[in-house]
């Protein structure tokens, strides 16, 4: 087969070298010359040495022979350096891989052209894009969508050599700067500088030159770099470019590598990717023979699953280097804890295996002892008279006792109405002190904790005349609500509702400002249509949380939409400006909620769904948060606590529960 | 998990009898469920039309579609339709929606496809409740122990619908890692909107085993309109009874309640070499 490629980069001249042995007719063309790059040294995993082993030795030798290898991460933060050991990295430069990767593919025989500039890879019978992530052919014969991933970033090299992946964090009074950084050779270490938009527009290096940045930097990271020099490699500002293309394959041309994805450099995995696509074609080409189309078919199928795995980490990543301003408040331990699982692959569990010392400090440090202490894991911390960080709804007081005795520290009951017309269901029960003083004391007796949620369905509701913040349906066919006029009646209710819950023995009460129900009707720009004072949508809630929080004593939390993942609708801002204003008005805990304001909603469901809202909400607003969001694992609830992202999980019920 | 047996109703050419053959095979054979796509331009058979057909000729299985473009029809025709086969089949329909991926037929039938998302949660809504007082009969509950609702579709808002309205969630095909990931979202949604248990999980796969070459070109033609994904889906056909099996362990595993194997030609042959596996336990 003939194959051309556009592109010698390292996915390029790794696919040149794998067809070569399998016996193609290979041409390359660059448009740079053979030594012209950018950027420095390039990351690889263990996982990823063994498949360039098994795919070609030879380069696998010479890479092997010449890079740098650590295992640990050392965190720069508050003036304290903390390490963490048992991680296994690689890297090389990436100039130096060029090197091999050009000798080994001239030497099998690959007709390498360069300064040779084409728009598309000649005709051929295959013909691959490997032209990277500005890749003019995608753009001209693909639907990819590409936008701007993470903050602003330059990619810098420095003398100094680096014996860890080091994370440097400098606060200034533009905002937090951050390093990455790690050595890839004897020599030399990669040390790229990236912050927020903002903060680098306030820091004004929007306008700065070349020259100025690099100064900037090298002032920023002074002490960090011990004296050492930044140097440049066309070294400019940059916005990640997060690539996504639904198909990497054309008759028959085809995407390799950056051309076809990305992942966010906070993850170091572009050149891992890119070469192990080169694998995975080569390998369909051989299965398949001459059915082009079932081979790049088959090397989509492969590719695809494994790149959506490693987009959506580099996702999460990227996004938390967004928000590390909000974490400087954080002690060093549970800073570091916060960065090393940011991208959730790595976890409590999976770290206290790779370096089990700084699990026993974050522990120690969480239960609040010495750093020297043995402490439980992070969800058996007591917090605000409750036994552990575990929380689960329930709908009945058996199960809730179940739920106790199994180890459950609160249990939330089934939502109780303050007015009759407040009901969810016709089910929904009205507020009975007997029967929740018993509930309580049984929920006592195995040892958990209640909680209570006062509720008004609002435009939800199923019983009667309903009413709502304004006429707003919630749904087709749904009855259309009144405007609520008798506010302050609604007000006492859910007062003399709490009144009369406090000295029941409920440990936590739980006030519902969410999920479309009345309060949080009040919210939303989508269902306050009001002109009178209650249009504001704080002033409605913010005055029934007051009348709460006067009538009962103990620990109060607000069940909070805290964005309507909807056009239009209020935002993460707008929820993290109200949860700040709750924290002023005393309340203990906000439980995370979003969306349901209406029921046409855009949620993004999958593990841990709403445990970055809540993150946003907590460190933004300083509030303590519980949240759910389909946690069904032990591993991810201490995570979360631990990582400071919740105070408390409510934890998903993984039986196979009764199907309907 | 149970198997359920798609019938040859998008397969070109498929005339009445040998959809009848397939649907009396299932009745005999080992099978939960007969099922039916929806496709308007095509060379097929009208999925209620082609499910009562099959209630004429069996006794026992559910009469599934898998789904239905809802939004085609209003939601009165809809319900008509529906309540039809359930009435012809003593009760065993199964109601599987989704809007469909296929622009065209929305131009083929007039509708604005801009809404489809909005007009099936609309139809989902009208089967829940107003359907019951609206005269349109012969009067049915849908939603189990009704007619039971599976809703399809992967984004957030159609999960979302599907939690709403739905006993369960109809997948749309992949590999079982695929429908596993899927089914963790769907029960997701399902604890998100606060219902108890757990959604009903439907998967479906290709055979392809008797002719995979003839199988493979009728799914790149039936999938044209989505370009390059057409060769994708022709690539996930199931060409032997060891693939089979392989995709009955891995749906299983992944908590699947019903796997529904379709067709790729109105051939019986993949359906009696199939029955082998199925009556052999590994259901």
């Amino acid at each position: 087969m003939e194959v051309s490629i556009a592109g010698a980069g390292p996915a390029g001249l790794y696919l040149a070298i794998l067809l070569r042995k399998a016996g193609h007719d290979v041409v390359v063309h660059e448009r740079n010359a053979p030594d012209a790059t950018f950027g420095w040294g390039v990351v690889f995993s263990e996982e990823t040495m063994g498949a360039l082993r098994d795919a070609d030795p030879r380069t696998h030798l010479e890479i092997t022979d010449s890079f740098a290898r650590w295992s640990t991460i050392d965190i720069r933060y508050r003036g304290e350096v903390l390490r963490s050991t048992g991680h296994s990295f690689t890297a090389i430069s990436r100039r130096h891989l060029l090197g091999i990767l050009q000798r080994r593919a001239a030497e099998l025989g690959a007709d390498l052209r360069f300064h040779s500039e084409v728009d598309e890879p000649p005709e051929a019978d295959l013909r691959v894009a490997a032209d990277g992530a500005n890749s003019r052919v995608r753009s001209a014969r693909f639907k990819a969508k590409v936008v701007p991933q993470g903050g602003k970033y330059v990619w810098f090299g420095t003398d100094l050599v680096l014996d860890s992946f080091t994370f440097a964090f400098r606060p200034t009074e533009f905002g937090l700067f951050q390093a990455h950084a790690y050595p890839f050779d004897e020599h030399t270490s990669t040390w790229i500088v990236e912050c927020a938009e903002p903060v680098w527009r306030r820091a004004g290096l929007a306008e700065m030159s070349e020259e100025d940045s690099i100064a900037f930097c090298e002032r920023l990271f002074a002490d960090d770099l011990a004296g050492h020099r930044l140097r440049s490699n066309r070294s400019l500002w940059l916005d990640f470019p997060l690539v996504r293309c639904p198909s990497w394959h054309r008759g028959n041309l085809v995407l390799l590598g950056d051309a076809a994805h990305t992942a966010h450099f906070s993850i170091g995995s572009g050149t891992k990717l890119a070469m192990e696509d080169s694998i995975a074609l080569a390998a369909a080409l051989d299965r398949h023979g001459t059915d082009l189309a079932a081979a790049l078919t088959d090397y989509e199928l492969e590719r695809q699953p494994v790149v959506d795995r490693f987009q959506q980490a580099a996702g999460d990543s990227a996004a938390y280097f967004g928000r590390t301003g909000h974490y400087t408040g954080f002690e060093p331990v549970q800073f570091a804890f916060n960065l090393l699982t940011r991208s959730g692959r790595i976890t409590h569990g999976t770290l206290a295996q790779r370096d089990p010392a700084l699990v026993r400090s974050v522990d120690a440090w969480f239960a609040g002892r010495g750093p020297d202490a043995v402490a439980p894991p992070p969800l058996f911390a007591p917090l605000l008279g409750l036994p552990n960080r575990l929380a689960a709804e329930v709908s009945d007081v058996d199960s809730a006792v179940a739920r106790a005795e199994a180890g459950i520290g609160l249990v939330l009951g089934e939502p109780v109405a303050v007015t009759p017309e407040g009901r969810l269901t016709p089910d929904t029960p009205l507020f009975e002190e007997a029967a929740w003083r018993a509930y309580a004391e049984k929920v006592r007796e195995a040892g958990a904790r209640l909680g209570l949620r006062l509720t008004h369905a609002g435009a939800r509701g199923t019983q009667g005349p309903l009413v709502a913040a304004s006429p707003v349906p919630y749904g087709p066919f749904a009855p259309v609500p009144t405007e609520l006029t008798d506010l302050d009646g609604v007000l006492r209710a859910f007062a003399d509702t709490a009144a009369r819950a406090a000295g029941t023995g409920i440990d936590l009460l739980e006030l519902d400002i969410a999920d479309g129900h009345l309060l949080a009707g009040f919210r939303s720009p989508l269902t306050n249509r009001r002109s009178d004072e209650w249009a504001k949508p704080h002033a409605f809630p913010l005055a029934v949380f007051d009348a709460v929080r006067a009538a009962w004593p103990g620990t109060l939390s607000a069940r909070l939409t805290v964005t309507d993942w909807s056009p239009k609708g209020a935002t993460i801002e707008d929820g993290t400006a109200f949860a700040r204003l709750l924290r002023e008005h005393g309340v203990d805990l906000v439980h995370i909620r979003a969306g349901h304001t209406r029921p046409d909603f855009h949620p993004e469901y999958r593990r841990g769904y709403l445990t970055t809202l809540s993150d946003r909400v907590r460190n933004g607003a300083g509030v303590r948060t519980m949240v759910g969001g389909y946690l069904t694992t032990l591993d991810e609830v201490n995570t979360v606590v631990a990582a400071g992202r919740a105070d408390l999980c409510l934890l998903a019920d993984p039986r196979p529960g009764a199907k309907p | 998990m149970r198997i359920g047996i798609g019938l040859p109703n998008t397969v070109p050419g498929c005339d009445g009898s040998a959809l009848l053959d397939w649907a009396r095979l299932a009745d005999a054979g080992p099978f939960d469920a007969v099922a039916v796509l929806d496709r308007l331009r095509y060379d097929s058979i009208e999925p209620f039309a082609a499910l009562a057909a099959a209630a004429a000729v069996t006794s026992r299985v559910r009469l599934a579609t898998m789904i239905a473009i809802g939004p085609l029809r209003t939601p009165a025709a809809l319900a008509k339709q529906a309540l039809s086969v359930q009435a012809l089949s003593g009760g065993r329909l199964t109601l599987g929606l989704g809007i469909g991926a296929r622009l065209d037929d929305y131009a083929a039938a007039e509708v604005d496809h801009r809404t489809r998302g909005a007009a099936l949660s609309r139809q989902l809504a009208y089967l829940r409740g107003p359907v019951a007082e609206s005269g349109v009969g012969p009067a049915a509950p849908f939603g189990a122990p009704g007619i039971p609702l599976l809703v399809g579709g992967t984004s957030g808002s159609a999960l979302a619908r599907m939690a709403r309205y739905g006993d369960g969630y109809a997948h749309g095909g992949g590999p079982p890692r695929a429908f596993a990931s899927a089914a963790a979202k769907a029960r997701a949604a399902w604890q998100d909107l606060g219902r108890a248990g757990e959604p009903l999980l439907w998967g479906q796969a290709y055979l392809a085993i008797g002719d995979p070459d003839a199988g493979r070109d009728y799914l790149r033609d039936y999938y044209a309109f989505t370009g390059p994904f057409a060769d994708k889906i022709a690539a996930g056909a199931l060409t032997s009874v060891r693939a089979v099996r392989d995709v009955i362990r891995g749906y299983a595993e992944a908590g699947c309640d019903e796997l529904v194997l379709f067709p790729t030609s109105a051939d019986a042959g993949d359906l009696n070499r199939i029955a082998e596996v199925v009556d052999g336990g590994s259901a």
